[in-house]
């Protein structure tokens, strides 16, 4: 972290064109972390964007850092051997919902339960994109896309729910509306030791125009986001006149601070151990039409799995010394033939 | 029999000897053979081995399905093979016995266990009368042994439950082989000390029933004769006895250690290569680092992203899991990075056979990628050769930053054979030379890094890892335009591409050893051309072949993409051309694709290798057609 050069937005822009569509929310996710990038205080040489297939895996090609535009869903996976390899490096991942819940899905579990040193970001536009318009592992059911003229018959995944079932010790939501919000779930999934999971709703203004505007709209948010802050009682609205508690039968509900009072009111800790809190609230919305939250759901800190694998070849070269060749090749029963 | 034998019986010396050990697979055959082999390997023979078992971990005991087997040839003289027929069969259940009898040489030896041939077992076995008393094996010499009898009564004063004590029959037919071929008892001794040190009385029984085997075959009065097999006349060095996922497991730890680059292990199990995964697991202190990943293509995955962060990138597999990696394999032919796919292939296609051997993957190896997507393909020849083959795929991976294909296959994974081992001194230097500074000067004298400006000489571009400063670049698999590896859709830079990944692959073969020919070079009237494990049984029936006076050459390839610059050649001078390989024929087929010769194919896929006797009755049919 010493003499790390001083940088500004531009140094971390590569010198390829954008190609994502104008008016798409990608920009607004690039802009986000290309300005927050020189206040990490990290090297571009040390940081890797890797992604795989869809709108959203351009985007190493848009980073002036190192960076591999992979295969569909295996982002996480040629991460994973990347932190393993490197753990000098800061690797983040970068992919879509059909990305990283759908073809790739199981890389993404593997790579949360095991807690990899990754900054995982997943774009949630709810539709594939750049196969132009078919449903995708988060759309709504009885959606109607190129592949799915009667509507869609598939629940979908949670990916908040999904990644906290999955072991995940940072999950975080936020939106491509908010470049402040989305900087400051960045430099939280930067800061953390371990797999960090950000949830991004990414509006795709060509095949799921408006999928998150009854949420995300700046005159909607303050009725319609319900802000996740550590420490705080969970309450909204434009007065704070909305809240959240845990009622009887366990499962987060939105009250009325009036009907309930304040003391009533849950209050967020994200670094609660049980993360059944913290699903609680990743169900308190059903879709991007109701309350919502944002922000960090848990960030509880447990061993990071590069830092595990190196801690077992120092133990190993301490036990038995650096590895010798010689040694290895005699190391079953030999005999001399003269 | 007993009637007449001497008091001391005396030695006849053989030549060589082929056993094969058979029972339940829960009797312990392929430990008690890899003991007889180890003895052997110590006592100076050649020797060649051939464990074979059901895919099932605990099939129903007692049947058919649930036996497993090992054979090991021992001889006083160079071999290549387990050999084709046993000489002595040891039956530790009659379902053993009825499987396995057929391998058996006519006139040869059958040691059963007498104790497990009861009813019960000889139905589950199919057998409507016993075949001990019912006249079925005169043809061969029996031996009837109440293993399982004498091993309880001398474990009885140690404290062992009769049960357990019942499981260290295997160690008395050990034992018994070993007073019977004359094998050095001590090393056995050692093992099962050092082996169950932490279980004193499983290590006590074992001793107890090996000792009580070696005692029966001396005291029984029922052998004429013991028997001997010198040891065999090898070339000076030290030698150790070696499988071939040890080998190469070894070899890709002397790869990363020549490179001085660390080796990276992405894998996922699957039979016949999970050894190597084990194997590797334990060599940690060599910085090498293993990843069992959730999935095979995780494995790959994570091995090409570990490339890509300066590491020798290796995943393990057979071929379902290569079917799996396709994809990714071909991201790194695109991304021109160093990988390393090892198959070891076994039978298919599916499932297959997952613990029988088969070399059918040679197509999938070549073809088994979408677009025109050129590897690299080393073939593994004999199980201590595993280990150069993994060195010299690994050479061309870092050499020429490309994803190499290594096949070897489920018999050379899990056979032996004695290992005359290299001088570290002699092996070659792998040192890998990454990128540091940019290499190319923009128009307006800007210094700048492009990710596939091409070293002239290997046509191969600059390895530039993460966390050197001023070489910031991405990679992907959309189409790049050469040089600077934007991303380029141009119909003339695309074709551009596709034949430059060609030809960089071509051009390797100015780069490898010639090919192996051995036999009458100059003359032979048929050449017979193998490729992988099919290299013992050829050696073996071509040196028969030749004994005879017949005129045979044999041509072995190792590297099958690209092929030896003097293949076409070789293949043009001799009027015949035979392919042996346990496929249908892929080979040949590339064979003559590539040289335009009438090669005949000849193909064996029944999940056993070939016999040197099978072979050489080829070579003598196409030399007399």
């Amino acid at each position: 972290m010493t003499d790390v050069p001083t940088t500004a937005k531009a140094d971390w822009a590569s010198d390829q064109e954008v190609r994502w569509c104008p008016g798409c929310g990608d920009y607004s996710i690039l802009t986000a972390v290309q300005l927050l990038m020189p206040d990490l205080g990290v090297r571009r040489e040390d940081t890797v964007f890797i992604s795989g297939i869809g709108c959203a895996a351009r985007f190493p090609y848009y980073m002036n850092t190192y960076g591999i535009h992979g295969i569909h869903g295996r982002a996480p996976a040629l991460a994973t051997g990347l932190a393993m390899a490197r753990p000098d490096l800061h690797v983040w991942v970068v992919g879509g919902d059909g990305d990283m819940l759908s073809i790739g899905g199981n890389h993404l579990l593997h790579s949360l339960r095991r807690n990899v040193n990754l900054n995982i970001l997943l774009f949630n536009n709810q539709i594939y994109g750049l196969t132009k318009g078919q449903y995708s592992p988060t759309s709504e059911i009885g959606k109607v896309t190129k592949s799915t003229p009667a509507g869609s018959i598939d629940e979908p995944f949670n990916p908040v729910s999904v990644a906290l079932g999955a072991e995940a010790s940072f999950v975080a939501r936020t939106h491509d509306m908010d470049r402040q919000h989305m900087m400051d779930m960045f430099r939280r999934a930067h800061d953390f030791p371990g797999a960090a999971f950000v949830e991004v709703f990414q509006n795709c203004n060509v095949f799921n125009d408006g999928a998150f505007g009854a949420i995300t709209k700046k005159d909607k948010r303050a009725s319609m986001l319900i802000p996740l802050e550590h420490g705080k009682p969970i309450r909204f609205g434009d007065e704070g006149e909305k809240g959240v508690i845990i009622n009887p039968q366990g499962s987060a509900q939105v009250v009325d601070v009036a009907d309930v009072g304040e003391s009533a009111l849950l209050v967020h800790d994200e670094t609660r151990q049980d993360p059944s809190l913290a699903f609680a609230l990743s169900r308190l919305s059903a879709g991007p039409f109701e309350p919502t939250p944002v922000g960090v759901f848990r960030a509880v800190e447990r061993s990071e799995y590069a830092a595990e694998a190196s801690k077992q070849l120092a133990m190993a070269q301490e036990q038995s010394g650096p590895g010798d060749l010689e040694t290895l090749l005699h190391s079953r029963p030999t005999w001399e033939v003269s | 029999m007993t009637d007449t034998a001497p008091k001391t019986v005396g030695t006849r010396e053989l030549n060589r000897l082929v056993v094969r050990f058979a029972g339940d697979s829960g009797d312990g055959m392929q430990l008690t053979g890899d003991r007889f082999t180890s003895a052997s390997a110590l006592f100076g023979n050649d020797l060649a081995t051939l464990p074979e078992f059901p895919a099932e971990i605990r099939a129903p005991q007692g049947t058919l399905a649930g036996v497993s087997a090992f054979q090991v040839q021992v001889s006083d003289h160079e071999i290549t093979t387990p050999g084709d027929a046993p000489n002595v069969l040891v039956a530790m259940n009659p379902a053993a016995l009825r499987k396995e009898l057929a391998y058996l040489e006519m006139g040869g030896t059958v040691i059963v266990n007498q104790d497990a041939f009861v009813e019960r077992n000889l139905a589950k076995a199919g057998y409507d009368s016993d075949p001990l008393d019912d006249g079925s094996l005169d043809n061969y010499t029996l031996f009837k042994v109440p293993m399982t009898a004498i091993t309880k009564e001398v474990c009885k004063g140690l404290g062992v439950k009769p049960r357990d004590a019942e499981r260290s029959k295997n160690f008395f037919a050990l034992g018994l082989l070993t007073w019977l071929y004359s094998r050095p008892a001590q090393p056995t001794l050692d093992w099962i000390s050092a082996k169950f040190k932490r279980q004193q009385l499983v290590a006590d029984a074992n001793t107890a029933a090996f000792k009580a085997g070696m005692a029966f075959g001396e005291t029984a009065e029922f052998f004429d004769f013991t028997y001997e097999v010198r040891p065999a006349l090898l070339a000076p060095g030290t030698y150790t006895n070696v499988n071939g996922n040890t080998a190469l497991s070894w070899g890709l730890v002397a790869a990363s250690q020549l490179a001085k680059v660390p080796l990276f292990l992405g894998s996922y199990p699957i039979t016949p290569a999970s050894d190597i995964l084990h194997e590797l697991s334990q060599r940690k202190n060599f910085g090498v680092r293993t990843f069992q990943a959730e999935d095979e293509i995780a494995a790959v995955c994570a091995a090409l992203g570990a490339s890509f962060g300066g590491h020798l990138g290796v995943t393990t597999t057979s071929g379902p899991g290569v079917a799996l990696k396709g994809e990714t394999i071909g991201l790194a032919v695109s991304l021109e990075l160093p990988l390393l796919v090892v198959n070891i292939q076994r039978g298919g296609p599916s499932t297959g056979l997952p613990t029988k051997t088969e070399s059918a993957d040679l197509m999938q190896a070549m073809y088994g990628r979408h677009g025109e997507s050129p590897v690299p393909i080393v073939a593994a020849y004999s199980p201590s050769q595993c280990f150069f083959a993994a060195l010299e795929a690994a050479r061309i991976a870092l050499k020429y930053r490309t994803p190499v294909i290594l096949l070897s296959d489920g018999y050379l994974a899990n056979g032996s054979e004695p290992w005359c081992l290299p001088e570290v001194a002699t092996l070659p230097d792998l040192t890998v030379e990454f990128a540091t500074s940019p290499n190319h000067t923009e128009a307006d004298g800007a210094e700048v890094f492009w990710p596939y400006l091409r070293d002239p000489e290997t046509m191969a571009r600059p390895w530039a890892v993460p966390g050197t400063p001023g070489l910031t670049h991405r990679i992907g698999g959309i189409e790049k335009e050469d040089g600077t590896g934007n991303i380029n859709y141009e119909a003339d830079n695309h074709g551009h591409m596709v034949t430059l990944r060609h030809d960089r692959v071509a051009h390797i073969a100015k780069d490898i050893a010639p090919t192996m020919l051995e036999g009458d070079i100059d003359d032979a009237e048929v050449l017979v051309l193998g490729w992988g494990s099919t290299w013992g049984a050829i050696t073996s029936a071509v040196v028969r072949a030749r004994a005879e006076g017949r005129k045979v050459a044999h041509a072995h390839v190792t590297h099958l993409n690209p092929l030896p610059e003097d293949l076409g050649d070789i293949v043009r001078r001799y009027p015949k051309v035979l392919v042996p390989e346990m496929n249908l024929g892929q080979f040949c087929r590339i064979i003559r694709a590539e040289f335009l010769v009438d090669a005949q194919s000849l193909p064996k896929v029944e999940g056993v290798p070939f016999t040197a006797a099978e072979l050489h009755r080829h070579i003598i049919g196409a030399l007399d057609d």
